[in-house]
């Protein structure tokens, strides 16, 4: 029995070992001397000569542009030519945009509000990204893309509510300001830990991408800096080896607060992760709204007919401050931010664009200008007389249901508010 | 031959033998109390905790179409088997593998349930629950709040193994609930067997605020229990007092609670006196009227956890207790917990609160 079995067992190992030998033979053009790999982990020829690659290994990937620093569209065929209401809507946001950012940041200089971040220098990658999504796109911001939401109808005074943190703030005043959301125009409610938002969007993309005859997307923002995140890491990878209908966008504006981009990275930009990490990427001119609004246009329709996640790296400048908080002075040169100002800002380029175009002129510009700066300092004005909400929307929507540990710690508050209630800003609030 | 054949088996029941022992010796600090009560009628099978996590997933993905289940290697089962044949049942889209990459497996879930979907995610180990950590206390936990209740990730849920499991050492043994129980927004949940875990988890998959649902790992196999077919919840935030009597409160969750058992049957048999064992079973927001009733009748209570004693979640029952319970405390509130230093390789018989240190503890409490 027991020889039988060893018998059989040898037979077995001889069979294996010929078996080895005739799959050997049946891949003849693996090659030890070039030829192609059989590796599980990638799909790549042998060579035989020792060579790095770094980053000069590759030229730097090229910066899309539409129009030039005069408003003149440098190849016609690539003039989105979008209708007039959409170009003027687009202008009218910007100039609403930084006008209520020049008012807001005074503001907060004057100490009526506690916090601001301006957007200037950005605007026209808020408003040609906002153009070319539909108003169902479901969009994930880091806090500098205040345009989109503008653009996407959200008025001065919801945005000016939530800086205030009055009764009228959907948010409840339970936020720092510019941590807007609105679930209407499905603009996702920002919070301040950067990139977190980025596989939050991804997987908002593959739960869209489930849904019946899908024909929405996500958008998803986020600066330089944040882009060295892990999340950052996170949401590239599992939106391409998921493949999730997701345009990252990143703006890279040269600077996290007082980090120029030389000590963020060493590579070629963001964009240059993109393709290494299975996302079709493209870099624009984040100053030209129309380069802007083409290339997320087109990565709108690639990414919901393929569900194939798009990179898009945008270049700008921040010519503002990082937020109230800093003086941007400390760290860069006023000549530096004067050329940004002037020569390069989306603002005029886009202006002179329309009035080539014939579609606006100096007088529309005044009188917009002065219109939306009326309308930010009213608001401010009724913004500022309207009473924060009750002190006990502190404690609620901490979950759905209030568990009895909070309802507890409601009336404690309830009954030392009662004793001691001169002590505290009570008249500055909604009361029962 | 013969003999050759005899003294051969004879080695092997001794390597067996040898086997056992070190098993025994290793990975068995409690006997397994079944649940004797069923939660509802019906018909009933037996399944082990991982078979009733696999039959409340599966029950899942077949009556909500939103429903999905993720994480590393969830695709061929689990390291743990607990998502066994739910691919092959429910799709590639539902029931996926992601990358190796925790904050994005609960940034992702997030997301998901933000949009609306059902998420299930999986961590591996609780060990390894930590790189997510800012994706669960910054952005799951806050989400309704921040937003004024428009946008919210109740639709999530975090399953992760957790606890002792004989050798785990360092990174396969932490129980890592006392850190999310400081976090507002979260609910934290700890079954003791197969029929809690299919009712609380079934209970946290549709609760509208996002859950950590801790699984002792250590019960995926060894314990069984007849759990029913038909699909029941449980109620979250709500302790169960498993065992009545009048001496002490013994406190626990997770395979800790089977220690207590023990112990309280070692009090009855040797010390003639009858305790309260209370399941806690939510760690956040926890039962503190149940907890504080019973010590309100026994006057005397012990506390038991295998996390590290310093600011684990006895500290928080503790002084909860001490609070409400003042006037009827007899004794000092007793906490056994592991000690306070990384879970080891070796030392785990030394380390954990086994019913030896919890049953002198009980007599100090009650001799006190």
């Amino acid at each position: 029995m027991a020889l039988r079995t060893g018998a059989t067992f040898l037979k077995l190992n001889t069979l294996r070992q010929a078996i080895r030998v005739l799959s050997t033979h049946t891949r003849p053009e693996v090659s030890h001397n070039g030829g192609k790999a059989d590796f599980p982990g990638a799909k790549a020829p042998y060579v035989n000569e020792m060579k790095f690659l770094n980053e000069t290994s590759y030229d730097p990937i090229p910066i899309y542009r539409v129009i030039n620093n005069n408003g003149e569209i440098i190849d016609n065929k690539e003039d989105p030519n979008i209708d007039k209401d959409t170009l003027l809507h687009m202008y009218k946001t910007m100039v609403q945009l930084s006008q209520m950012d020049k008012i807001l940041y005074e503001s907060q200089r004057q100490g009526r509000i506690s916090f601001y971040m301006t957007n200037n220098g950005e605007e026209g990658m808020h408003v040609g990204s906002a153009a070319a999504l539909s108003p169902h796109d479901l969009v994930f911001a880091q806090y500098r893309e205040v345009g989109v939401f503008l653009y996407r109808g959200v008025t001065v005074t919801e945005l000016v509510n939530q800086c205030y943190g009055n009764h009228e703030d959907p948010g409840k005043g339970r936020q720092m300001p510019v941590h807007y959301g609105n679930k209407h125009h499905n603009l996702v409610t920002i919070s301040s830990p950067l990139a977190t938002q980025m596989p939050q969007a991804v997987g908002a993309a593959y739960a869209l991408k489930r849904q019946p005859n899908n024909d929405r997307c996500v958008i998803c923002y986020f600066g330089d800096g944040a882009a060295s995140e892990g999340d950052a890491h996170a949401a590239f990878n599992f939106a391409a080896t998921l493949d999730c209908p997701v345009i990252l966008f990143c703006r890279n504006n040269g600077y996290a607060i007082s980090t120029p981009t030389s000590e963020q990275y060493r590579g070629d930009g963001i964009a240059s992760r993109g393709p290494s990490m299975g996302l079709n990427t493209v870099r624009i001119d984040g100053t030209d709204p129309l380069a802007v609004y083409n290339a997320v246009k087109q990565a709108r329709e690639l990414t919901i007919s393929s569900n194939k996640p798009v990179l898009i790296e945008a270049m700008s400048y921040r010519v503002g401050h990082h937020s109230t908080s800093d003086d941007s002075s400390a760290y860069r040169s006023l000549e530096e931010i004067d050329k940004w100002t002037k020569d390069e800002s989306a603002m005029q380029k886009f202006k002179l664009y329309l009035q080539r175009k014939g579609l606006w002129d100096e007088d529309a510009d005044k009188d917009w200008t002065k219109e939306s700066r009326n309308t930010v300092v009213r608001t401010m004005q009724e913004a500022e007389k309207k009473k924060k909400p009750h002190w006990k929307e502190m404690l609620e929507d901490v979950y759905y249901d209030m568990p009895p540990r909070i309802q507890k710690q409601m009336q404690q508050m309830e009954k030392h508010l009662n004793k001691y209630k001169e002590h505290y800003p009570l008249n500055q609030y909604q009361s029962d | 031959m013969t003999s050759l054949v005899t003294k051969n088996s004879g080695l092997f029941i001794k390597l067996v033998k040898n086997v056992t022992n070190c098993t025994k010796r290793l990975s068995s600090h409690f006997t397994y109390f079944p649940d004797d009560d069923k939660p509802v009628d019906g018909e009933t099978t037996k399944m082990n905790m991982m078979q009733a996590i696999n039959n409340a997933m599966d029950l899942t993905l077949k009556n909500d179409p939103t429903a999905l289940l993720f994480g590393e290697d969830v695709a061929f089962g689990g390291v743990f088997r607990c998502a066994l044949g739910l691919q092959e049942k429910y799709g590639k889209d539902r029931v996926f593998n992601t990358p190796l990459c925790e904050q994005g497996i609960a940034g992702f879930g997030i997301g998901l349930a933000t949009a609306g979907a059902t998420a299930i995610a999986e961590i591996q180990f609780a060990d390894y629950i930590f790189p997510a950590f800012d994706q669960i206390v910054n952005e799951a936990a806050k989400a309704r709040y921040r937003s004024g209740g428009q946008f919210d990730c109740g639709g999530l849920t975090i399953r992760t193994p957790c606890s002792a499991v004989g050798h785990g050492g360092l990174y396969h043994s932490q129980s890592p609930e006392a850190f999310f129980a400081h976090v507002p927004g979260l609910r934290v949940v700890v079954p003791r067997g197969p029929i809690t875990a299919k009712g609380l988890l079934l209970s946290c998959i549709r609760e509208r605020d996002p859950c950590v649902f801790l699984e002792p790992k250590i019960l995926y196999r060894s314990a069984a229990e007849e759990v029913p077919v038909e699909d029941y919840t449980l109620p979250l935030g709500k302790a169960q007092v498993l065992r009545e009597g009048d001496a002490a409160t013994l406190v626990g969750w997770g395979t800790q609670v089977h220690v207590l058992l023990e112990v309280a049957q070692m009090a009855a048999d040797q010390l003639g006196v009858r305790c309260d064992v209370i399941d806690l079973q939510s760690i956040l927001p926890w039962d503190e009227d149940t907890v504080c009733n019973s010590v309100k009748k026994t006057g005397r209570c012990l506390v038991a956890h295998e996390a590290p004693l310093t600011s684990g979640f006895g500290a928080e029952i503790a002084a909860t207790i001490q609070e409400e319970c003042f006037l009827h405390l007899e004794a000092p509130v007793a906490r056994v917990a592991g000690w306070d230093a990384p879970f080891p390789h070796v030392f785990e018989p030394f380390y954990l609160p086994d019913k030896w240190r919890c049953y002198q503890a009980l007599n100090d409490l009650v001799n006190y």
